[in-house]
């Protein structure tokens, strides 16, 4: 059990707090914000519940442009309409866009040094374990899901195989498996 | 590194904004999905960067912090310092993003006001309780696609090693993420890994 399902929701205070929380959000993520994503908005804001993010990142997901950009845009335009999802991108583009316009100077005069490139392979490994780890936390969200654990698995286990070991272009298994399971959820939550 | 000075007017900053704009709705599970057609426009047909420009873009904005999409700016920065300077550049930055950003942005700003006030409906809650399971597992396969590029485990395995026990720790643990990455780049440094 994850403390976010008990503990209180709590809710983004102002603009000002969405600006600023989704740039801190942002500064953490070394390749990538997702991992960040969940462990900030749902683990220590309780914006969010696993399940509900796991339900506004499908949405994210399946809609074109950055996914990480679209939930923020998505989360900001709930508590505060169009004012909230640009405080939020705002926050989340701001201050990362000028840190990686310097680094793209710095690198320019470092790219050669092999610490540099070691420090980089290093970050990579551990910013792989970040999503991995954040994906196996997210299953606890299936527990409760309409399709059921069995049914929920398989369909992961099938994503995955398409995905990772096939290498089958994305579009392709969202539109085909998420076909089939949006189908089953249908029929599963007649009345 | 081109030498030689790129001639920029309207037209071609014209031509750079419609490029990202046109891929924008076509970048189903992120920017990185439209990269082949981007290295098509901006390398092969206009010239506008070099091969190892469009390749540290994108390398640099990964290991940065903040979302991958940033990788568009430092094309459009890098497009704009070829075709003259920091203006140039600043402007590049500018044309790329709000083009990538801003048709997809908008639809999905109406789309999640939309579902949001349509959470009720059975299509709207079949929607995200079938995607569910298989947004998961991406993530999942994304980290794995990610690991993979580590090359061969028996060679690699220190990068493999530190991977797992990322997973682990992140899975079970509060540990703070940032502690990991420092961790990470330390090891890296070094040479451990």
């Amino acid at each position: 059990m994850s403390h976010s399902d008990i503990e209180p929701r709590q809710q983004p205070k102002s603009l000002t707090d969405l600006f600023v929380s989704f740039s801190v959000l942002a500064l953490q993520g070394f390749g990538g914000v997702l991992a960040i994503a969940q462990r900030e908005l749902v683990e220590r804001k309780r914006w969010l519940t696993n399940d509900e993010f796991v339900e506004e990142w499908s949405v994210a997901q399946i809609m074109p442009g950055p996914n990480v950009i679209n939930l923020c845009i998505t989360i900001g335009g709930r508590y505060f309409g169009l004012r909230g999802a640009l405080a939020s991108l705002a926050g989340l583009l701001t201050v990362p866009m000028l840190i990686v316009l310097l680094v793209a100077l710095l690198y320019a005069q470092y790219a050669s040094h092999p610490g540099v490139a070691g420090a980089l392979r290093g970050l990579g490994a551990v910013a792989a374990g970040l999503i991995v780890a954040t994906g196996l936390k997210l299953t606890a969200a299936l527990r409760k899901n309409v399709l059921g654990v069995g049914t929920g698995i398989a369909f992961g286990v099938l994503c995955f195989a398409a995905v990772a070991l096939l290498h089958w272009p994305l579009a392709y298994v969202l539109l085909g498996l998420g076909l089939i399971a949006c189908t089953l959820a249908y029929r599963k939550l007649a009345p | 590194m081109t030498n030689t000075v790129l001639q920029f007017s309207w037209s071609e900053w014209l031509q750079l904004f419609t490029h990202f704009l046109s891929l924008s709705l076509l970048s189903v599970g992120g920017a990185i999905s439209a990269v082949p057609d981007m290295h098509r426009f901006l390398v092969d047909k206009q010239g506008w960067l070099t091969d190892s420009q469009f390749t540290a873009s994108i390398a640099i904005a990964q290991a940065a912090p903040g979302p991958n999409v940033l990788f568009v700016a430092l094309m459009g920065w890098n497009v704009g310092l070829n075709a003259g300077g920091l203006g140039q550049a600043l402007f590049g930055v500018l044309a790329a993003m709000l083009g990538i950003l801003l048709p997809s942005s908008i639809l999905t700003y109406m789309t999640s006001r939309w579902s949001h006030e349509n959470r009720e409906l059975r299509a709207v809650r079949a929607f995200k309780q079938g995607l569910a399971p298989i947004v998961i597992a991406l993530l999942i396969a994304t980290g794995w696609i990610l690991a993979s590029a580590h090359g061969d485990p028996a060679r690699d395995w220190p990068l493999w090693l530190t991977t797992v026990a990322t997973t682990l720790i992140v899975w079970r643990t509060r540990l703070h993420l940032l502690w990991l990455l420092a961790a990470g780049a330390a090891l890296g440094w070094f040479g451990f890994v």
